[in-house]
């Protein structure tokens, strides 16, 4: 367990330094530019989409749905991020407290 | 997009950066607390699938990006072997990788700065450095958003592995839907253009689509193959420059 879990750390800190390592240079191209540009919002987009319908490798639909839901409407009213994240949690935890 | 006053005045006197720079540190530590709240579910069930408090807190410390601590422990609840646990968090770390890259030319960061920052690079720091108009506001937003999830996740990773089941199901407390809940949030300021809503959805879709079928963790990291697609298509409109 402690080998891997070295590994994982040793590995994702490289990870990371390689990025901000990578010379200015291969960012000048437009290509890259745009797939950096892009690049966080597909994982973005992929983390909630997973997060919020999945358990494990079982795709479901349960009370974070909602939740999340009411984050949304959070956000179309500019709601700040915490009240995003508070307003998400407190109706996902109050629906399940409902449903029991 | 606002052209500089022809006499911009320094940094320091500059009011509308020093705003920002307030704005973007309450903001930073809004995030962390979120996000460090969540730790203790971390902790919780790192423990709970078999690691000791100090594995528990280890992977914290040294690891360092959550979804990747996730990716190792839920390996391992499911009965994987650690080491394809390791594969799985180090997958989901490469796109640490691409954050750094996005980073690299907005911090500019040089020697012990880089070495130190680069433990930093996750979802949220990177998010909360591409926000400011004010290149030097970046790296505060980074520096802040990152520092102050480090703290906060490693407290809260000790809490929860030391609490274990005590402490009750996070699931109670609805804390598996703030999760996504602050993805979104810190997604919703970029969907701008058609682009990247599209990129946001396919990549959301495709995911979904390889939940059932793949090991947890790859969907997210499939998912970027969806900006590599979109990006190859050069904008029909002149880019919108931020």
């Amino acid at each position: 367990m402690w080998a891997a879990i070295v590994i994982t750390a040793a590995g994702c800190y490289l990870l990371k330094l390689a990025g901000l390592s990578i010379p200015d240079k291969a960012l000048d191209r437009p290509l890259v530019r745009r797939i950096a540009d892009l690049i966080p919002v597909a994982l973005l987009g992929a983390l909630v989409a997973v997060q919020t319908f999945s358990i494990g490798q079982t795709l479901t639909v349960d009370a974070r749905v909602v939740g999340v839901g009411a984050g949304v409407i959070a956000l179309l009213c500019k709601a700040p991020f915490l009240v995003v994240v508070a307003v998400a949690a407190l109706t996902t935890a109050l629906l399940r407290l409902a449903v029991g | 997009m606002t052209p500089p006053d022809e006499a911009a005045p320094r940094r320091t006197e500059d009011e509308p950066a020093q705003a920002e720079r307030r704005a973007i540190l309450a903001d930073s530590f809004g995030v962390a607390i979120a996000t460090g709240a969540y730790g203790v579910s971390f902790g919780a069930i790192a423990v709970t699938t078999g690691l000791s408090v100090l594995q528990a807190c280890a992977l914290s410390l040294l690891v360092f990006t959550g979804a990747s601590q996730f990716a190792f422990v839920g390996v391992v609840a499911g009965g994987g072997a650690p080491i394809s646990g390791a594969a799985t968090a180090l997958m989901l770390g490469t796109r640490n990788t691409l954050y750094g890259l996005k980073l690299a030319s907005l911090l500019q960061l040089r020697g012990a700065r880089r070495i130190a920052g680069a433990h930093l690079v996750i979802d949220e720091s990177t998010a909360m450095a591409l926000k400011p108009k004010d290149p030097a506001n970046a790296r505060i937003g980074f520096f802040a958003t990152g520092a102050s999830i480090f703290v906060l996740w490693n407290l809260a990773t000790l809490i929860g592995a030391l609490g274990g089941r005590a402490l009750g199901d996070p699931e109670t407390y609805g804390l598996d839907a703030a999760v996504p809940a602050a993805f979104l949030a810190l997604l919703w300021p970029r969907l701008t253009t058609l682009r990247t809503r599209l990129t946001a959805l396919c990549a959301a879709g495709l995911a979904l689509c390889l939940v059932p079928i793949t090991q947890p963790g790859l969907p997210i990291i499939a998912a970027a193959s969806v900006a590599v697609i979109v990006a190859l298509r050069p904008p029909t409109t002149p880019a919108r420059s931020s």
